[in-house]
């Protein structure tokens, strides 16, 4: 029995005209060890200057998507079958992440990765090697992170929580990228943190010019600040458009902004939610 | 043992203790940026004095020709180690990385003993034998000139991964290869520069030790020495490896002071028997940081 082909539109983003995308995946299969394949033809677009969702549950594949992006992936036993990664309008190939980094595409991790031994001016001048040319600009990050500011001097590893995520994300806005690629930046913060982080991403988004894929588990947040969405499950796009329309569906707000309820009013537990979701999948 | 004896033994065992440190350098280098505790270091070693010998003696070239061309040969000997041997096994299981640092160890000496035989030969010391005179003691040249080269060259390493833009580089490719290379950072080429570096300090300290005993296969033995007082000083510390430097270096000369030359191999693995049952991760060695 093969299971039918997933519904995805065709149409994608609302694309500004003449504009190259900053950011262009089509019909991408990976696979790691050679045996596990992860994502399963998966195609989105991020324009230029827009932020862009990218919601799913866990070990649907949303990290996976990012490493493919920005060149990870060979270095975890993993690898692009087929399709291909456009970054603003170039083909990533097989570059690795360093020569992408140059090419103006940034990469948050998930977890943050901030060297913990390195103070944060010392994290920062790293983050400078992902500029092509021309003296770093370290007061744009200290701008929008005050906070880190008199942490200087600090080892990053000392850090809170939410200042190693600022640092994380300031230390990719020292080369000025085109594109960020923004991993779960809302993991294990408190919800003010979270929404002090959201605000600064989306001033960054409009101030920079800096188009943003954001993976998230939150989607309220991330819906939030977001102009478009894809929604991902077991490694394809199970639905994706603009916020508004997503905001409208019922399947997200029950699925994905916690909204569901069950006919009697009762939440539903999440065994119901992942039958239905099953079945509504079979379905379509 | 009179007060003399003392102080000039101790003052010997300091200067050893100060090359002991640089070669530890060299380890530490490699365990930062590769978590691999290279055990061919030793070899290397061997490998520097011998392209010195080679240059100088069977070709009559003058020492710093002699220093030039055995830092060339060492660092195209370490690209090449670092292109055909430890950069097919990124990603592989670190004791396999190592066992493979001891294969290329034997791999070495064997070649050494193909090429220029079992033999010991004799090199002439680049700086004057004249002995310093330290109060009442009296240093042997080669020690003493040794231990200023060895501080300025371990000085010069410090102030480069503390204030150079590229030791921060070298810095965050040891920490996360991955996350150093996401952000720009050429993390291969670094891991390479790294291997060049240990192999011109192994260098360095070929020729100095070189020119002290002799040229022979077993020059490399030093290197396994030297791996008690990396593991003292922690492996990813470099004032550790300092300090564990002079301290075994003191311990040694001490041992030889008063138990004869006979144990001079065994006091310092009895001492580091001992502080590693203390300090499992060595004297200076990060504990990982942990946030409360």
């Amino acid at each position: 029995m093969s299971m039918p082909a997933p519904y995805t539109t065709e149409q994608g983003a609302p694309r500004p005209e003449e504009a190259v995308d900053a950011l262009s995946v089509e019909n991408l299969e990976v696979v790691y060890h050679h045996t596990i394949q992860v994502l399963k033809g998966l195609s989105l677009r991020v324009p230029q200057g827009q932020i862009v969702a990218l919601l799913g549950s866990n070990g649907a594949g949303k990290s996976t998507t990012l490493k493919a992006i920005s060149g990870l992936l060979p270095l975890e036993r993993g690898h692009i079958e087929t399709g291909r990664v456009l970054i603003l309008g170039k083909d990533a190939g097989t570059s690795p992440p360093h020569v992408l980094a140059r090419r103006g595409l940034a990469h948050v991790r998930e977890g943050r990765c901030i060297f913990p031994d390195l103070t944060v001016e010392e994290n920062l001048i790293a983050g400078s090697y992902a500029l092509p040319r021309g003296k770093p600009d370290y007061d744009i990050v200290y701008n929008y992170f005050p906070k880190l500011t008199e942490r200087r001097k600090l080892r990053a590893g000392f850090l809170s929580g939410g200042e190693q995520q600022m640092l994380a994300i300031g230390r990719a806005l020292v080369a000025q990228p085109s594109l960020m690629l923004l991993d779960e930046p809302s993991l294990g913060l408190a919800p003010r943190v979270v929404a002090e982080i959201f605000g600064i991403i989306e001033r960054v988004n409009r101030e920079q010019n800096t188009a943003i894929l954001l993976v998230e588990q939150n989607a309220v947040a991330a819906l939030s600040i977001a102009s478009y969405g894809y929604i991902l499950e077991e490694g394809r796009v199970m639905l994706d458009g603009t916020v508004d329309a997503l905001l409208d569906s019922p399947d997200v707000q029950r699925f994905y902004l916690g909204h569901g309820t069950g006919s009697d009013g009762a939440v539903q537990s999440y065994r119901t939610v992942k039958h239905y979701k099953r079945r509504k999948r079979w379905l379509s | 043992m009179t007060f003399l004896d003392f102080y000039e033994y101790s003052l010997i065992g300091l200067l050893l203790g100060g090359l002991y440190a640089l070669i530890g350098l060299g380890f530490v280098l490699v365990y930062k940026a590769t978590r691999v505790l290279n055990f061919a270091m030793g070899e290397f070693m061997m490998m520097g004095a011998y392209f010195y010998f080679s240059a100088t003696v069977l070709m009559g070239l003058p020492w710093w020709a002699g220093v030039g061309i055995a830092l060339g040969a060492s660092a195209v000997l370490a690209l090449g180690v670092e292109r055909l041997v430890l950069r097919p096994l990124v990603g592989q299981p670190t004791i396999s990385i190592v066992m493979a640092t001891i294969g290329l160890a034997s791999i070495l000496h064997g070649t050494a003993v193909m090429v220029w035989g079992a033999d010991q030969w004799r090199i002439e010391p680049i700086v004057p034998r004249a002995p310093f005179f330290l109060g009442d003691a009296m240093l042997p040249g080669q020690l003493v000139w040794g231990f200023g080269l060895a501080s300025m060259i371990i000085l010069g390493f410090v102030l480069f991964f503390r204030y150079a833009r590229g030791g921060v580089a070298m810095r965050a490719t040891a920490t996360d290869p991955h996350t150093a290379m996401s952000l720009g950072i050429d993390a291969p080429r670094n891991t390479a520069i790294t291997w060049v570096l240990a192999a011109l300090i192994s260098t360095i300290a070929g020729i100095m030790v070189g020119a002290m005993t002799n040229v022979s296969p077993e020059l490399g033995l030093v290197g396994l020495a030297v791996i008690v007082v990396v593991i003292l000083g922690g492996l990813d510390s470099i004032p550790g490896t300092i300090i564990a430097g002079l301290i075994i270096g003191w311990i040694e000369s001490m041992s030889v002071a008063v138990f004869g030359s006979g144990v001079r191999e065994i006091v310092p693995f009895a001492v580091i028997l001992i502080i590693m049952m203390v300090r499992p991760f060595g004297l200076f060695g990060t504990p990982e940081i942990e946030r409360l």
